[in-house]
């Protein structure tokens, strides 16, 4: 937890000079201090820069990609060579350039799906560890039917009947199948300060339910929720990918998903067109990785125990 | 855990103060299998009736369009008129008369006629293909987690040394695989190019299924690479998991304890620090299991392993709803019975989650 307990002690004291607190921390120094401790995390920093690079490729996809994604008319299936440094696809278009420009799907279906994700579980997580007796119950059985119900079969089930719904669509079902994680702990860490005495201080003060989980409690749980939108992020770029490999969705969108999707519907691995299958694949696995690291290092930032550098 | 409470009934019951706390444990652990048990009754309800209501909430009428499709195969019969019917829904239908049909249809496990696979029945085709994603994934994430919950018991008692960092970052890095993708690289390279392994299918052109160890050797053979994927992708998790938790429960006041009274490290980091460190992992292995069969829908579609995953791509490919339907509502059933047994094992486990 970011925030310092304390003491009995300087309770009475503050109690007594109520005018010379020293404010909160402003936000960007709140900002700042989590960004160091981020960085300070050696894998963390790993992630920082591979996810950076992959930011600078899809903004600049226009500058940096040699021809169009879409632009065919080059020599089919070709190996690696000057002009096409990664070779060319079975319908005649430039892999590189695919490639780069694929970037800019996968990270905005990460982006905006993890968003949404965490917004909804930051909702539902946060008014149900608040709330007791029967409404809980009832959000507690809804959550664990989503958690327990493989996601993947769920996502399938669901875009097969919406088929051809594109992009979106393929955001809005990976948001339906992956809220509930976060929502289920951000709940448990919900119950543990809501008996704290900061809340019964509140609760006295007379602030409203709305108020004290989203203005007392919801600023305690920042690492939570900065892990909890990297970690949706990573299911909804893998899950993206997954989707649009099995052709579910528009194949005529140009993302890494569809080009492994295109690479095995043209027998790409009968014509030993590794680039093909190798280069899509390594960047969702890298992109999905760099989420992962600065992991790491956000889990650093609310136990101190999996920070780096202390020995136990 | 011996409990020293005493039941209500059993206050008199103190001149034999051996018999009563056995009786009232025996009892509780039955009361936790029995809630456990209605709780999964319940949500086997739920997921049932998700699976009714899906179908009815999309636009357009999967019903008419599935009737239309069979239509090509020619006349269809008013029985699997209304067997479609009551799984996807008819437009003018009362929903009620609908929903007791479609139960009706789901206690007796008929789903109709698949009209990817015409006149196969839908549960002819989920009983060829359920065995195989069984033994496959079944076997494959006990191996999984066996393994996983070692080397992270490993990396956690080495923190900081390449017994730590190496598995933890390759872990991290392969949990991060897309399914697909490391098997398209598998077959890629051990099928294509080293010709180590077969390239798709369940057992080879000229055997048939039976139970003869040249069959079992073939079948064996033939799932080496989907085995290999599912390994390699779900591995880094459950490594990664128990570090974390094998970590914090180093930290903790009873294994310094151990460790002061000068017990061996081995003993003091498998009998005290894992085995409590554990527990949480295991809560984790029902959940990790839906992600589990999901991924392996799509190792076997690359392996064109004949498994449920493989029949659903078929399905979806062809929107062949019913079959569709049915095989969504298998593998729910399965990932909830699965978990249904993990919650029995924890509670074996832990007696406290019994009270």
């Amino acid at each position: 937890m970011t925030t310092q307990s304390i003491p009995p002690s300087t309770r009475a004291v503050r109690a007594i000079e109520e005018a010379s607190i020293a404010p909160a921390p402003s936000p960007l120094k709140v900002v700042l201090r989590v960004a160091s401790t981020v960085w300070s995390n050696g894998k963390a920093r790993i992630g920082i820069v591979i996810l950076g690079l992959f930011i600078l490729i899809a903004v600049f996809a226009p500058l940096i990609a040699p021809y169009g994604a879409r632009q065919n008319g080059f020599d089919r299936s070709a190996d690696a060579s000057a002009a096409h440094w990664l070779g060319t696809t079975a319908a005649g278009e430039d892999v590189l350039s695919q490639l780069i420009w694929g970037s800019q799907i996968s990270i905005f279906v990460g982006l905006v799906a993890g968003l949404l994700s965490t917004v909804i579980a930051v909702l539902v997580g946060l008014s149900w560890g608040y709330v007791r007796g029967f409404g809980a119950d009832v959000i507690n059985f809804i959550v664990n039917l989503f958690l327990v119900i493989p996601g993947l079969p769920l996502m399938i089930v669901i875009a097969a009947y919406l088929s051809g719904g594109g992009i979106g669509m393929i955001i809005v079902v990976v948001v339906i199948t992956g809220w509930a994680w976060g929502a289920r702990v951000l709940r448990s860490q919900t119950q543990s300060l809501r008996s704290r005495d900061f809340v019964t201080a509140a609760v006295f003060s007379g602030e409203r339910p709305f108020r004290i989980v989203f203005r007392e409690i919801l600023p305690n749980m920042t690492s939570l929720i900065v892990g909890n939108f990297f970690g949706a992020a990573t299911a909804a770029i893998l899950a993206e990918a997954g989707l649009e490999y099995l052709g579910l969705g528009d194949t005529t969108v140009v993302s890494w998903g569809t080009m492994l999707f295109w690479a095995q519907n043209s027998n790409a691995l009968l014509t030993g067109q590794w680039a093909l299958l190798f280069a899509p694949g390594l960047c969702i696995a890298l992109l999905a990785t760099s989420l992962t690291l600065i992991n790491f290092g956000v889990d650093g930032i609310s136990n101190p125990r999996l920070r780096e550098g202390k020995q136990r | 855990m011996t409990s020293v409470t005493i039941a209500p009934g059993s206050a008199e019951s103190t001149a034999a103060p051996a018999g009563a706390p056995a009786a009232s444990g025996r009892g509780r652990a039955l009361g936790y299998i029995a809630r456990k048990a209605g709780l999964l009754l319940l949500t086997l309800w739920a997921a049932i009736t998700l699976n009714f209501i899906l179908p009815r909430l999309m636009p357009g009428s999967p019903a008419d369009a599935a009737l239309a499709k069979l239509a090509q195969n020619g006349p269809v019969s008013e029985a699997t008129k209304s067997a479609i019917e009551a799984q996807l829904g008819v437009p003018t239908g009362n929903i009620l008369e609908q929903y007791v049909a479609y139960l009706h249809q789901v206690v007796t496990l008929d789903f109709g006629v698949s009209y990817t696979f015409y006149p196969q029945s839908v549960s002819e085709l989920v009983s060829t293909a359920l065995p195989y994603t069984l033994v496959l994934v079944g076997v494959v994430t006990i191996i999984a987690f066996v393994l996983g919950t070692l080397l992270g018991v490993l990396a956690a008692w080495k923190r900081g040394t390449w017994l730590d960092t190496l598995p933890t970052l390759a872990g991290s890095f392969a949990s991060a695989f897309p399914y697909f993708w490391t098997a398209l690289l598998l077959l890629f390279f051990a099928g294509y190019v080293g010709r180590l392994f077969p390239t798709s299918g369940a057992y080879g052109p000229t055997a048939t299924p039976e139970f003869t160890i040249g069959f079992l050797g073939d079948a064996i053979y033939h799932a080496a690479l989907p085995a290999l994927t599912i390994l390699i992708t779900s591995l880094g998790g459950w490594i990664l998991g128990m570090r974390n938790t094998m970590i914090s429960t180093i930290g903790d006041d009873y294994v310094t304890f151990a460790e002061a009274n000068g017990l061996k490290p081995r003993t003091v980091a498998l009998r005290y620090a894992a085995r409590n460190a554990i527990l949480p992992n295991l809560t984790s292995f029902g959940l990790a299991l839906g992600g589990v069969v999901g991924g392996s829908i799509l190792v076997e579609r690359v392996f064109g392993y004949p498994g449920i995953g493989y029949l659903l791509f078929n399905a979806v490919t062809n929107q062949d709803y019913p079959l569709m339907q049915a095989l969504f509502l298998m593998i729910t059933v399965s990932v909830l019975i699965a978990n249904f047994l993990v919650d029995i094992l924890y509670g074996v486990l832990d007696p406290r989650t019994r009270r």
